[in-house]
């Protein structure tokens, strides 16, 4: 018992590094994620100096006329909805990969795993190929028909995993791969029926991912539905902790863990098809962010989530950026970007954790 | 507090693995449930701590059913050690000990002082204090065990529910958990393969077979050589202890039961 005032001190440090350093790495976040968002609208076809970004989006933001001409119109029309809706759709997808891998209790999940996004892509592949809409490409009609497509693919993984009341994991990840697949069958189909090579570019621009869509109006209902998905997750945040170890741990830690996974199922499959709906299936994100965020704060979903939705942000800003920046002509689909970045960074950094541990 | 299990019935598709068993715990008494694999002794336990609904029957917390408490007031009362292991996240030992508190707090609420000293208190009870900051993936097996024996007590319930906490422990290592055990005084439901063990630290034992309790009653009672030969299925002595005087059962490693009883 002598060395009880060592051990007090000693543990009062270390709980205070934890804490102090993902602090420190939200502080950094914060500041890189608004440094990205300002040069996102700076850089394009045409330059736009930072200095006259911010005194253009003031303007509009403290209600002065804004002086009318093109960089106006770039950079409050076209670049600043684009740059916010990168950020929240990174968000997004940084938020529920955190949440679908302590879902299904795998680190290898990611938002797409539960077929939501394959239901996405088949409904906004109909939309362009079948001409049911008469939107333009990714307009209004196509985030419908995906949308539709990522509720018609939830509700038959709803159906076909439920056993009881409950969903096991297992169940989960089986249905969800299984109907993914058959979905990217038909997807598949109705591409190779069109010999329109229009549509088909449309289509492939489309599956890899893209945040060409961006205006204000398609902001705001990802924004808001982020927003609300990160309270309700955040909410759950010690519950998601103690699925970590296990249902019965859960359990006798007074979790309702059957209303648990069904609570994450909505919420995360929600989310997913509002942000498939805007942007494509964004590949890696979803599951890159999550396993580097650990790495660096641990795997306390109290810090987790708010992290993940952060890095995610700043992730798909400058991704973006350089999508719209590597070629000359023409725009890379960002969907191309994440993978070419993500699969990589991904290897190096569980490579070094294998070597440490 | 007392808790008390009756005539608890739980089956799984149709078929009922535990039929009509009743187990009581005084406060402060110690209480293991031992049988041969499959006799439904971590069943009970399951629906002590509703992992499992009972399909007929009650599990009484104090004269009130655990199944009309809200979830988190029970788990003030209740903490479970089960068996299962988890994948391996990447959680720290004192976050994961961290978790004990998840039934006292609030949606958004972090741990505050006194969390933590609950937790510093735990891990220092499991002889872990000095390991709070590593991850809880680097631990031996018998280490994780103790964090997780120490996020239990971190519950800070009136009731422990041990699913063989002794599993993959070596010798010492066993023996200083069930000597905290011991000395937590705590009412505790128990399983337990070593029937040498259960004889030391129980106060009372209920022997299951099959998913009914066909012995109950003080160690020195219960184990006898005719019920260790008829439900385990064992040729043993039970003699004792030379240095604690509990029952001490020398098995006959040589020779199951029914050839014994045969020649």
């Amino acid at each position: 018992m002598s060395s009880t005032p060592t051990t007090a001190v000693r543990r009062e440090h270390s709980t205070v590094v934890v804490g102090a350093r993902s602090t420190v790495v939200a502080l950094l976040l914060t500041v890189a994620l608004l440094v990205g968002l300002v040069l996102g609208v700076s850089v394009g076809s045409t330059f736009v100096p930072p200095g006259q970004v911010w005194s253009i989006v003031a303007g509009h933001l403290l209600g002065r006329a804004p002086a009318p001409g093109t960089p106006d119109l770039i950079v409050w029309q076209l670049r600043v909805p684009r740059a916010l809706l990168a950020a929240v759709v990174g968000a997004g997808l940084g938020l529920v990969g955190s949440a679908v891998q302590a879902l299904v209790r795998n680190p290898l999940a990611d938002p797409y795993l539960l077929g939501v996004s394959s239901g996405a892509s088949l409904g906004a592949v109909a939309v362009i190929v079948l001409g049911a809409g008469t939107g333009g490409l990714l307009g209004l009609g196509l985030s419908t028909g995906a949308f539709l497509g990522a509720l018609g693919a939830f509700a038959l993984v709803w159906a076909l995993a439920r056993r009881g009341n409950g969903f096991s994991p297992l169940r989960l990840v089986l249905t969800g791969v299984g109907i993914g697949q058959f979905l990217a069958g038909l997807t598949s189909y109705l591409v190779l029926r069109t010999s329109d090579e229009q549509q088909t570019r449309g289509v492939l621009f489309w599956l890899m991912g893209s945040l060409n869509g961006a205006q204000w109006s398609v902001v705001v209902l990802p924004a808001v539905a982020v927003v609300l998905g990160f309270v309700v997750l955040q909410a759950r945040a010690r519950a998601l902790n103690a699925l970590l170890v296990g249902d019965e741990t859960a359990a006798g830690l007074g979790v309702d863990v059957t209303r648990l996974r069904r609570e994450l199922l909505v919420v995360t499959s929600v989310l997913t098809g509002v942000l498939v709906a805007v942007s494509g299936a964004i590949g890696f994100v979803g599951l890159m962010v999550p396993h580097v965020c650990r790495l660096v704060v641990g795997g306390d979903h109290r810090r987790l989530l708010p992290i993940s939705a952060l890095a995610g942000a700043v992730l798909l800003v400058v991704v973006d950026i350089l999508a719209r920046i590597a070629l000359d002509q023409q725009e890379v689909p960002i969907g191309v970007v994440t993978a070419l970045i993500g699969a990589p960074t991904l290897l190096y950094l569980l490579d070094r954790r294998l070597e440490r541990s | 507090m007392r808790i008390a299990v009756e005539d608890l019935v739980v089956s799984f598709s149709g078929r009922a693995v535990v039929c009509g068993v009743d187990v009581v715990a005084e406060p402060g008494e110690i209480v293991g449930l031992v049988g041969p694999n499959g006799s439904g002794k971590t069943t009970v336990l399951r629906t002590i701590y509703r992992h499992l609904r009972p399909a007929a029957g009650r599990v009484l917390l104090d004269g009130r059913d655990i199944r009309k408490l809200n979830p988190s007031r029970a788990a003030r009362h209740v903490a479970a050690l089960p068996q299962e292991r988890g994948t391996d996240f990447e959680l720290s030992v004192r976050e994961v000990v961290a978790m004990g508190r998840t039934p006292y707090k609030r949606a958004f609420s972090g741990d505050d002082t006194s969390d933590r000293d609950i937790i510093a208190t735990a891990l220092e009870q499991v002889g872990m204090v000095d390991h709070g900051g590593r991850p809880f993936s680097a631990l031996s097996g018998g280490e994780r065990q103790r964090v997780l024996l120490a996020r239990a007590l971190a519950q800070q319930p009136d009731v422990l529910v041990l699913d063989e906490p002794t599993n993959h422990l070596d010798m010492r290592h066993q023996i200083e958990l069930l000597a905290l055990l011991r000395a937590q005084r705590r009412t505790t439901v128990i399983t337990l393969h070593d029937l040498n063990a259960a004889a030391s630290l129980c106060d009372r034992l209920h022997v299951l077979r099959d998913g009914v309790v066909v012995a109950s009653g003080a160690p020195r009672v219960v184990l006898t050589v005719d019920l260790l030969a008829e439900v385990f299925g064992v040729h043993a002595a039970v003699v004792e202890h030379p240095l604690t005087g509990d029952p001490l059962i020398a098995f006959d490693h040589n020779t199951p039961a029914e050839s014994a009883t045969i020649s």
